[in-house]
């Protein structure tokens, strides 16, 4: 089973979210920088216990500059087999789309994993557009894979529910809480990643559709307005007359 | 410019977010004037409700085999039906299916697509969409410049304005595609109100010490209506179902009322619920950073307060 893990770069969850340039460019003054927690939480874990149950390879691959090598050594240490870093800028969603079906699309994966999400963008655009650009089948947000022969079951989440859906044949899935548990890479694995194959690859010529003008900071909350234990009425007034909430 | 706003169904019905996108796109249509068709696939009923949400024409492929949702199926008939009416603009919500189609519809026709839209475009010489990045720490604008544009409402974000009307329905036959996937089942939650829809959300934490203390959190979003929550510690120990986990790494909400009880109000945890209109915290513990992020709080007890909270909650209901 040939399986191919694609992670992205995020802030770490408690970065400090500021802007420069006139609020155009995030700034990455201290920040540091994870794998996107969906990515390697679930898709990546995921990837691994099924290669452990059935055999093949976990490749991960990442759309961006060699800034980004710390996060696929990461991969490489929690387990996967061999990573691909396609040298271009992640401009957009589509546009990192396109890098990773070009690279893939004569491959011969059989499961094309992602995070449901990043945590910086949010846009929970690449799996999709990736399983459009190879024609394969896509399971959005799924929480469960479990493969028999070339026939996938998952089950994906909707809306107050879950929903069980089978794939014969190779398939695209963007992986959500649910899915596997985080592993923690140990020693022995930190230091077979210094050696495990990482190769970089050109990208393609492609072109962003969409770009950020700029950002914007919530405005300060007002402060909290306190009610004393005791007169708990006093807060479902504020609610029913004030907040107009209940 | 002509507009269509795909409207997804569940069990027959236009869903609350199919109105919502509907909505949308009839509010965009007006801002640019020009003209808003929705797209309604499989069997579903209650169609016309559409043209309260400002849609005046609708489209139903209601092809049998569009009942279970294949996005890829989805894809090909909203592509089709965006290419016989000229759209330049479609419309999702950003909900499920919204997440599992617009992506792929964005790769078919090669149009930028911004997701979680919180806001309408800003269509004066351009295309720019307000959302929420860095999960709501900030707000990006994003500008679209492909010649087709698509963009996924986040829901319950939008001021609806609903009117009078009825939407002629137009039947859309179109070939479809088979594909590799099959859906066997589907299963609902019970009748439980779905987390990312209620209006009222009631939340707690470790701070309730125990999964056999949860009693009196269900009485309370019982007695509001409201759907119940949780933080992530409580859902990977096993007190609270993995579904009920809100917060960066789990469901995003943004309820009208956010009841966080026994939460400390980590950064983590804020990320999935400061999209919510009011929040109200109740934690003993008065330099919680939770207090930060509310509109109302209680430093005490919850053991205490909750039940009193439940009390107060019926008698303004009785009075009502
Ligand atoms: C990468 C990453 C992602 C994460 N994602 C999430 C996420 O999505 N969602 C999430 O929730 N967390 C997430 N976390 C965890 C987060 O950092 C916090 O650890 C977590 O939110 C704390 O949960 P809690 O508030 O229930 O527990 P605690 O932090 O233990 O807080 C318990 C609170 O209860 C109060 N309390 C105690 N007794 C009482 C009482 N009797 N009455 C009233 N109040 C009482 C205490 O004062 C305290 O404030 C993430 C962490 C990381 C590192």
């Amino acid at each position: 089973m040939k399986i191919l893990v694609c992670i992205s770069k995020a802030p770490d969850t408690t970065a400090k979210i500021a802007f420069t340039d006139g609020n155009t460019k995030f700034d990455e003054n201290g920040v540091q920088f994870i794998v996107n927690p969906y990515d390697e939480w679930y898709a990546l874990v995921r990837g691994l216990e099924l290669k452990e149950a059935n055999g093949g390879t976990v490749t991960v691959l990442n759309v961006g500059g060699a800034e980004n090598d710390p996060i696929i050594r990461k991969a490489l240490a929690i387990g996967a087999d061999d990573a691909v870093r396609i040298d271009a800028a992640a401009t957009d969603a589509l546009s990192v789309a396109k890098q990773i079906s070009n690279y893939a699309k004569d491959k011969g994966f059989d499961l094309i994993f992602l995070g449901k999400e990043t945590i910086d963008y949010n846009g929970s655009q690449v799996g999709g557009m990736v399983a459009e650009l190879m024609n394969l089948p896509y399971v959005s947000l799924a929480t469960k894979i479990d493969v028999s022969g070339d026939v996938a079951t998952v089950e994906r989440d909707i809306e107050g529910g879950v929903e069980v859906v089978e794939v014969t044949g190779a398939l695209v899935l963007s992986a959500a809480k649910g899915m596997a548990e985080a592993r923690i890479p140990n020693m022995r694995g930190i230091m077979a990643a210094r050696t495990k194959p990482l190769a970089v690859e050109a990208g393609t010529d492609v072109t962003a559709v969409t770009s950020i003008k700029n950002f914007e900071l919530p405005p300060a909350k007002s402060a909290c307005k306190l009610v004393a234990a005791d007169n708990v009425e006093e807060l479902v007034s504020l609610l029913h007359n004030e907040a107009k909430a209940i | 410019m002509s507009i269509l706003i795909y409207a997804d169904s569940s069990n027959g019905k236009l869903t609350k977010n199919a109105f919502e996108a509907a909505n949308y796109g009839a509010q965009l249509a007006q801002q640019t004037g020009s003209s808003a068709t929705a797209l309604v696939t499989g069997t579903v009923s209650g169609i016309e409700e559409l043209g309260k949400y400002g849609i005046s024409k609708v489209l139903h492929a209601s092809d049998a085999t569009l009942d279970s949702f294949d996005p890829q199926k989805i894809t090909h008939v909203i592509a089709e039906a965006a290419k016989s009416i000229g759209a330049d603009t479609i419309i999702f919500s950003h909900d499920y299916s919204g997440k599992s189609v617009a992506p792929r519809l964005a790769a078919k026709l090669d149009a930028g697509l911004v997701s979680g839209a919180i806001a309408l475009p800003n269509t004066d010489g351009g295309f720019v969409v307000k959302k929420a990045v860095f999960s709501g720490k900030a707000f990006a604008f994003v500008e679209v410049n492909s010649a087709t544009k698509i963009v996924s409402v986040l829901p319950n974000s939008i001021e609806k304005k609903i009117g009078e009307g009825s939407a002629a329905i137009e039947a859309f036959a179109v070939e479809i595609p088979t594909t590799n996937l099959k859906v066997k089942e589907v299963r609902k939650e019970s009748t439980e109100l779905s987390l990312t829809e209620a209006d009222i959300v009631v939340s707690a934490g470790r701070g309730l010490k125990g999964p056999e203390n949860w009693g009196m959190i269900e009485e309370l979003a019982h007695e509001l209506g409201a759907a119940t929550a949780c933080s992530r510690p409580v859902a990977d120990i096993g007190w609270r179902p993995h579904h009920e986990h809100v917060g960066q790494t789990g469901f995003a909400i943004r309820p009208n009322l956010y009841i966080a009880i026994g939460i400390s109000g980590a950064i983590q945890h804020l990320a999935g619920v400061n999209g919510s209109k009011v929040i109200v915290v109740i934690n003993t513990d008065a330099e919680a950073p939770f207090f930060k992020a509310a509109d109302y709080g209680i430093v005490g007890d919850a053991f205490e307060v909750v039940p009193k909270l439940i009390e107060a909650v019926k008698k303004l209901k009785a009075q009502q």
